[in-house]
């Protein structure tokens, strides 16, 4: 149902392979993981997904539309003119959407202020996830969030999807750029592997590498 | 400042569990009390500014009330984008404290200024910028600004005033006369005493963030003069704006934007960019000729 609802949505095709790549990860975190619903997008211990990749959100907004937070007649407009769904997500605009995002490297430093304020008000079961891109990692920022998440340590969940597109790579694996973190690797289109990979809580921040098909091939 | 700041701040954290205080190092050890006995929203990043301002966001998205802290040029130069986005675009808010600002870190050189912050921050929506003039101006600013979720400023100096006027959120007439000479926070003092003996109406504000533009439409008669202490001509703008359709003539004196590559104190810079009494004199006299 999603990938018709996602075939609807047009005018950003520059960010295709970016929306593609992320979209089964999103799917299950929303069908399978995530306590949230339309109905309690607003309660304070919901479930919290942050899509730092900003970048090709119509995976996003059509598992939002197929979930009930958006209506889908929105797809059809992204990006024009009175639309509330641009090229990259507004928070003020979309209800369900945690954070604005869209310059890279924002997503994981708001992620651990989100578990942080989570953690301090009590609300122990609230889990925080993010969804970053393996390119997006060449931010510096986030080497800042990766640091201090370990030094603490924080339990919030971050999603790398890699599709190779650092323009450098990482020699050694993005694994080695999260010292301290718990580690998963998992094929980013199965769905089980993927499920499982983010049901993993140790108490400690939990990686998630997504492997998906190169944006290039 | 910074010992009012932290005594306050400290107080804030004890009485209301929404308060949380996000360093980047700086003042981490005046605020170790703080940090051991609130571990769980007193927090300490490391010397990562980026991440200090992402994770006040991130903890205002929960509903929380974050106080970041910091150098001017590493809390809001350098960690402008994060201000940006993780605050403002966010529709979230934060109180950002710098101590540091202009040059206040005179011996350490250029690094460790920021005349220009609050010019950065006037580039963005819906920040109150407050500039105490006084030690003793501080704690209801920082109370004041636990009662909302708004995005405040509040720059401490290590210049201040011989007294406090708690009252200075609007323009605090304190002389009256002829041309109307604003002071912003610390400059007070350096612009009573440039004027003693100058026929002009001086009014004090420590609010330059909504700008009581209201008071200065009322109090100038065609001749205006801004005395800021950080990048000249930063209310420029606002001031054009609040005389809109008034004749008038403006100065803006305030840090001048040429890197001055010295040392020395507070005192040394505020005397090289016309800032001390006697050179605030030489301006006002100079744009006013004989007629002051």
């Amino acid at each position: 149902m999603t990938v018709s609802t996602l075939r609807r949505l047009t005018g950003d095709e520059k960010h295709a392979p970016s929306a593609h790549s992320t979209l089964d990860v999103i799917r299950v975190l929303y069908e399978r993981v995530l306590r949230i619903t339309p109905e309690t997008a607003d309660e304070p211990d919901r479930d919290r997904f942050l899509l730092s990749k900003g970048h090709g959100p119509a995976a996003y907004y059509a598992v939002l539309a197929d979930r009930g937070f958006i209506p889908e007649d929105w797809l059809d407009r992204m990006g024009q003119w009175n639309s509330p769904l641009g090229t990259h997500p507004d928070r003020v605009l979309i209800p369900g959407v945690e954070a604005g995002t869209g310059s890279l490297g924002h997503g994981l430093g708001l992620a651990v202020g989100v578990a942080l304020g989570l953690r301090a008000q009590g609300y122990l079961q609230t889990r925080t996830f993010v969804l970053l891109g393996d390119a997006e990692l060449d931010e510096g920022s986030n080497h800042e969030a990766i640091a201090y998440a370990a030094a603490l340590p924080l339990p919030l969940t971050a999603i790398v999807i890699d599709n190779r597109s650092a323009t450098h790579g990482w020699p050694g694996g993005i694994p080695a750029r999260f010292p301290g973190w718990t580690v998963s690797l998992v094929d980013g289109h199965d769905h089980d592997e993927i499920e499982r990979g983010l049901l993993v809580r140790t108490g400690k921040p939990h990686l998630i590498v997504a492997a998906v098909e190169p944006k290039w091939s | 400042m910074r010992e009012t700041f932290v005594a306050a701040t400290t107080a804030l954290l004890d009485e209301d569990p929404r308060t949380a205080l996000v360093l980047a190092d700086i003042s981490a050890d005046v605020f170790a009390p703080a940090l051991r006995k609130h571990p769980d929203r007193a927090l300490n990043v490391g010397i990562r500014e980026q991440l200090m301002v992402g994770v006040g966001g991130g903890l205002a998205m929960t509903g929380m009330r974050p106080y970041l802290h910091s150098y001017a040029p590493f809390l809001v130069d350098r960690a402008y984008e994060q201000i940006k986005l993780d605050l403002g675009h966010q529709d979230t808010g934060a109180v950002l404290v710098s101590i540091g600002g202009s040059y206040d870190s005179a011996a350490s050189g250029y690094t460790h200024h920021s005349p220009g912050d609050v010019a950065l921050l006037d580039t963005l929506e819906g920040w109150t910028v407050l500039v105490p003039g006084h030690h003793d101006e501080v704690p209801a600013m920082l109370r004041e600004a636990a009662r909302h979720d708004d995005r405040v400023y509040i720059r401490l100096g290590l210049q201040e005033n011989t007294r406090a006027y708690p009252d200075g959120g609007k323009l605090r007439v304190l002389k009256r006369g002829g041309p109307l000479v604003v002071a912003v926070g610390p400059m007070l003092d350096p612009v009573l005493a440039a004027t003693a003996d100058l026929d002009v109406t001086v009014a004090y504000t420590n609010t330059p963030r909504p700008l009581d533009t209201e008071g200065m439409r009322l109090l100038a008669e065609g001749e205006v003069i801004v005395v800021e202490p950080y990048l000249a001509g930063t209310s420029a703008r606002l001031v054009s704006e609040a005389l809109s359709g008034l004749p008038h003539r403006a100065l803006h004196l305030g840090v001048g934007r040429a890197e001055i590559r010295d040392y020395g104190t507070w005192e040394d810079h505020a005397r090289a960019h016309g800032l001390d009494a006697a050179g605030l004199r030489r301006s006002l006299r100079a744009f006013l000729g004989g007629g002051a």
